[in-house]
C-alpha cells in the first residue's frame, strides 16, 4: 500500500470507530485527540481493526506512534508496504 | 442421571472463557466475532455475574447493579455489542444527596457540580476547574502514592463536606475509599462527570438476553451450570480446562472468575514463579455489600421527583470506617420506576438499598444469628426509607436482604467481593500471561477496571491480547 492508501485505510477505520465525527477537515499533523473525541479504548480499537483488516500487529509499546495521522501513516508504511490495497 | 450441561460440546476450542460477568461476556463476544471458536462457561444457571436480577412471586423483578454507569457504556455497547443494546442506554437525572452536612439535588455531571461547588460550597470557579482538569488528566501509569484523600485535600483543604460530595457516589460505584490511589478516583470520577449517570432501559434481564442473542449470532458456544474445576497447563502453556469433570482442550483461556480463585484454585500456585505468587498473595480483595430489595404494591405510585439515586447518610461526617461498619449510617437508595421496564404492564416501583460491607462481619454468624441480622437490616432500612418514601413500612409489600454471604454464594468470589480487588490486583491480573502463555484474566480488578463499564472495557483489552497471540 502507498502512504495515500494507508491514510485512506486509517480514515475508514476511524469512520467505523467514531461514526459521529466529521473527518473531512482532519489535520494530519495535529494529534487526533485535539481534533476529535478519542479515548484510550478508541486507540485500542484502531489497533484491533488494523490487525483484523490487514493483519498488522501493533505492540503496546508502539501505541504512541498512533497519535496523529501523519505519525500513524509513517509508522505503518514499512509494515504495510507489501499489503495489497483493497 | 444428572443432566449433561456440556451435551454436544466439542473436545477442542480456540478459547475457553470462564465466567459470564460483563468482562467474560464481552471477551467471548469479541473473540467469537473475530472468527475464533469460543466456549463460554458459567457456573451459575444465569449469565451476567454481578450484572444480574432476580424475580419473586407477584411480578417483582429486582436489579442488583443496574444503577448506574457512565456514558462511556453507550460507546462500548455500540462497538463491542450492537446498536440495539447501545440504544437502550438512557440517563438518570435525579441524583440526591441528603446528610447532616448538606441536602441537594444534581444531574451529577461537570456542569451541575461546578455550579453547586460555587453556589452551595463557596469554592472559586478557578479551583473547581483546576480540580476537574487534574482528575481528568490522570492516567493509570501516573504516580500511585498519592491517595484520593490527599488529592481532595489539596484542592479543598479541611472540607469534609466537599469530600463527601465527591466521594460518596464513587464509593457506591466501585467500593473505593479515601485511602485508595488518587488515580483510581480521578479516572472513575471523570468518566461520570463527562455526561452524568446512565442506566439500561429494559432491565438487566433484557440486556443479558440481548447479549446472549449476540453471542449466539457470533457462534459462541454458551453453557450455564458449568464449572471450571481446573485450568491445566503443559510446559508453561495453557492446555485444557476441566469443566464439570471433562477435559476440554484449548489454545487460550480468559478467566472472568475472581483473580485469586483463578491463580490459587484453578491453576495452583506451584505453576507460578515465587515472586508472582507473593505479589498475588498480597492482593487485597475489595469489600462486599449488603442490599435490601423492597417492592411497592401493584397500585402504588412513587413521585418521579423522589429521584433515581439517593445518597443518604445520618453520620455527622464522612469517614471510610463508617461506610463499612455493621452499624449502618450510609445507604444508597436506587429507585426503579416503571420506565425501567417500559414493556412490563405491571408498572412496578422498586427500591434497592445498597451499603458497602465487610465479609468478616457476616461470615461467622450461626444460622439463627444470620437470619436475625438480615431481618434487622431490613427493619433499619425501612425506617431509613420513611424520610424519602412516606409510609414506606406500610407500602412495601415485599422485602428481602442480601449480605456478603449471598454475593459469595452466587458469584463464588472470595469473601463475597462485589468490586473485585484493590489497585495492586491490576498488575497481577495483567501479569498472568507472562507466567502461563495463553492464560488471561479479565474482570473487576484494581478499582479502575470495575463497575459495568470498567469490566466491559477490560474484557476488550484482554481480547485484543488473545487475538494477538492466536492470530495465524
Amino acid at each position: 500500500m502507498t502512504p495515500a492508501e494507508i491514510r485512506a485505510a486509517v480514515i475508514d477505520i476511524l469512520e467505523t470507530i467514531a461514526p459521529d465525527e466529521d473527518l473531512s477537515n482532519l489535520d494530519d499533523a495535529k494529534e487526533f485527540r485535539d481534533q476529535m473525541e478519542l479515548d484510550s479504548m478508541d486507540f485500542l480499537d484502531i489497533v484491533m481493526e488494523l490487525r483484523k483488516r490487514y493483519r498488522v500487529q501493533v505492540p503496546e509499546e508502539d501505541y504512541e506512534n498512533l497519535v496523529s495521522m501523519a505519525s500513524t501513516v509513517s509508522y505503518l508504511e514499512p509494515k504495510m508496504a507489501e499489503t495489497p490495497a483493497e | 442421571m444428572p443432566r449433561d450441561f456440556l451435551k454436544d460440546a466439542k473436545d477442542k476450542y480456540d478459547v475457553i472463557v470462564i465466567g459470564s460477568g460483563l468482562a467474560g461476556l464481552t471477551s467471548a463476544n469479541i473473540l467469537g466475532r473475530a472468527g475464533y471458536d469460543v466456549l463460554l462457561i458459567e457456573q451459575h444457571y444465569k449469565l451476567g455475574g454481578m450484572a444480574t436480577w432476580f424475580k419473586r412471586p407477584k411480578g417483582h423483578i429486582f436489579d442488583i447493579s443496574l444503577h448506574g454507569f457512565p456514558y462511556g457504556m453507550y460507546k462500548s455497547c455500540r462497538r463491542y455489542w450492537n446498536q440495539e443494546i447501545a440504544d437502550r442506554i438512557v440517563p438518570l437525572r435525579g441524583v440526591l444527596f441528603d446528610n447532616p452536612q448538606f441536602t441537594l439535588k444534581t444531574t451529577y455531571d461537570r456542569e451541575s457540580f461546578t455550579e453547586l461547588l460555587q453556589s452551595k460550597f463557596g469554592v472559586s470557579q478557578a479551583t473547581v476547574q483546576q480540580f476537574f482538569d487534574t482528575a481528568r488528566g490522570m492516567n493509570f501509569y501516573d504516580d500511585q502514592q498519592r491517595t484520593t484523600k490527599e488529592l481532595i485535600e489539596e484542592f479543598f483543604p479541611g472540607r469534609n463536606d466537599i469530600t463527601r460530595l465527591l466521594m460518596e457516589p464513587i464509593t457506591y460505584a466501585n467500593g473505593s475509599t479515601l485511602e485508595d490511589p488518587a488515580i483510581t478516583y480521578g479516572i472513575v470520577f471523570s468518566n461520570f462527570m463527562s455526561k452524568g449517570v446512565y442506566t439500561f432501559q429494559g432491565g438487566t434481564d433484557l440486556m443479558i438476553g440481548l447479549m446472549k442473542d449476540e453471542l449466539e449470532r457470533n457462534g459462541v458456544d454458551v453453557r450455564i451450570n458449568c464449572s471450571a474445576d481446573r485450568i491445566n497447563t503443559e510446559n508453561g502453556k495453557v492446555k485444557s480446562v476441566t469443566v464439570n469433570g471433562r477435559d476440554i482442550t484449548c489454545r487460550s483461556v480468559v478467566s472472568n472468575a475472581n483473580l485469586l480463585t483463578t491463580i490459587f484454585k484453578m491453576v495452583g500456585e506451584e505453576q507460578f514463579d515465587k515472586d508472582y505468587v507473593d505479589d498475588a498473595k498480597a492482593v487485597r480483595v475489595n469489600n462486599s455489600s449488603t442490599q435490601v430489595y423492597m417492592a411497592l404494591g401493584p397500585d402504588d405510585y412513587l413521585d418521579r421527583d423522589t429521584g433515581d439515586l439517593l445518597f443518604t447518610s445520618t453520620a455527622e461526617s464522612f469517614e471510610t470506617d463508617l461506610l463499612l461498619s455493621r452499624d449502618i449510617t450510609s445507604r444508597t437508595f436506587s429507585l426503579y420506576y416503571p420506565d425501567t421496564r417500559p414493556h412490563d404492564e405491571r408498572k412496578r416501583h422498586l427500591i434497592v438499598s445498597s451499603t458497602n460491607a465487610r465479609w468478616e462481619d457476616w461470615a461467622n454468624l450461626d444460622d439463627e444469628a444470620y437470619e436475625a441480622s438480615k431481618q434487622d437490616l431490613i427493619e433499619d432500612t425501612l425506617d431509613a426509607l420513611e424520610k424519602y418514601v412516606p409510609n414506606a413500612r406500610e407500602r412495601v409489600v415485599y422485602s428481602e436482604a442480601a449480605t456478603p454471604r449471598t454475593f459469595q454464594h452466587y458469584t463464588q468470589h472470595v469473601q463475597g467481593a462485589s468490586f473485585g480487588t484493590k489497585f495492586e490486583g491490576l498488575a497481577v491480573s495483567r501479569g498472568l500471561p507472562t507466567q502461563i502463555s495463553g492464560l488471561y484474566h479479565a474482570g473487576s480488578v484494581g478499582i479502575i477496571m470495575s463497575g459495568w463499564l470498567g469490566a466491559i472495557n477490560y474484557g476488550v483489552i484482554v481480547s485484543n491480547e488473545v487475538d494477538q497471540l492466536l492470530m495465524p
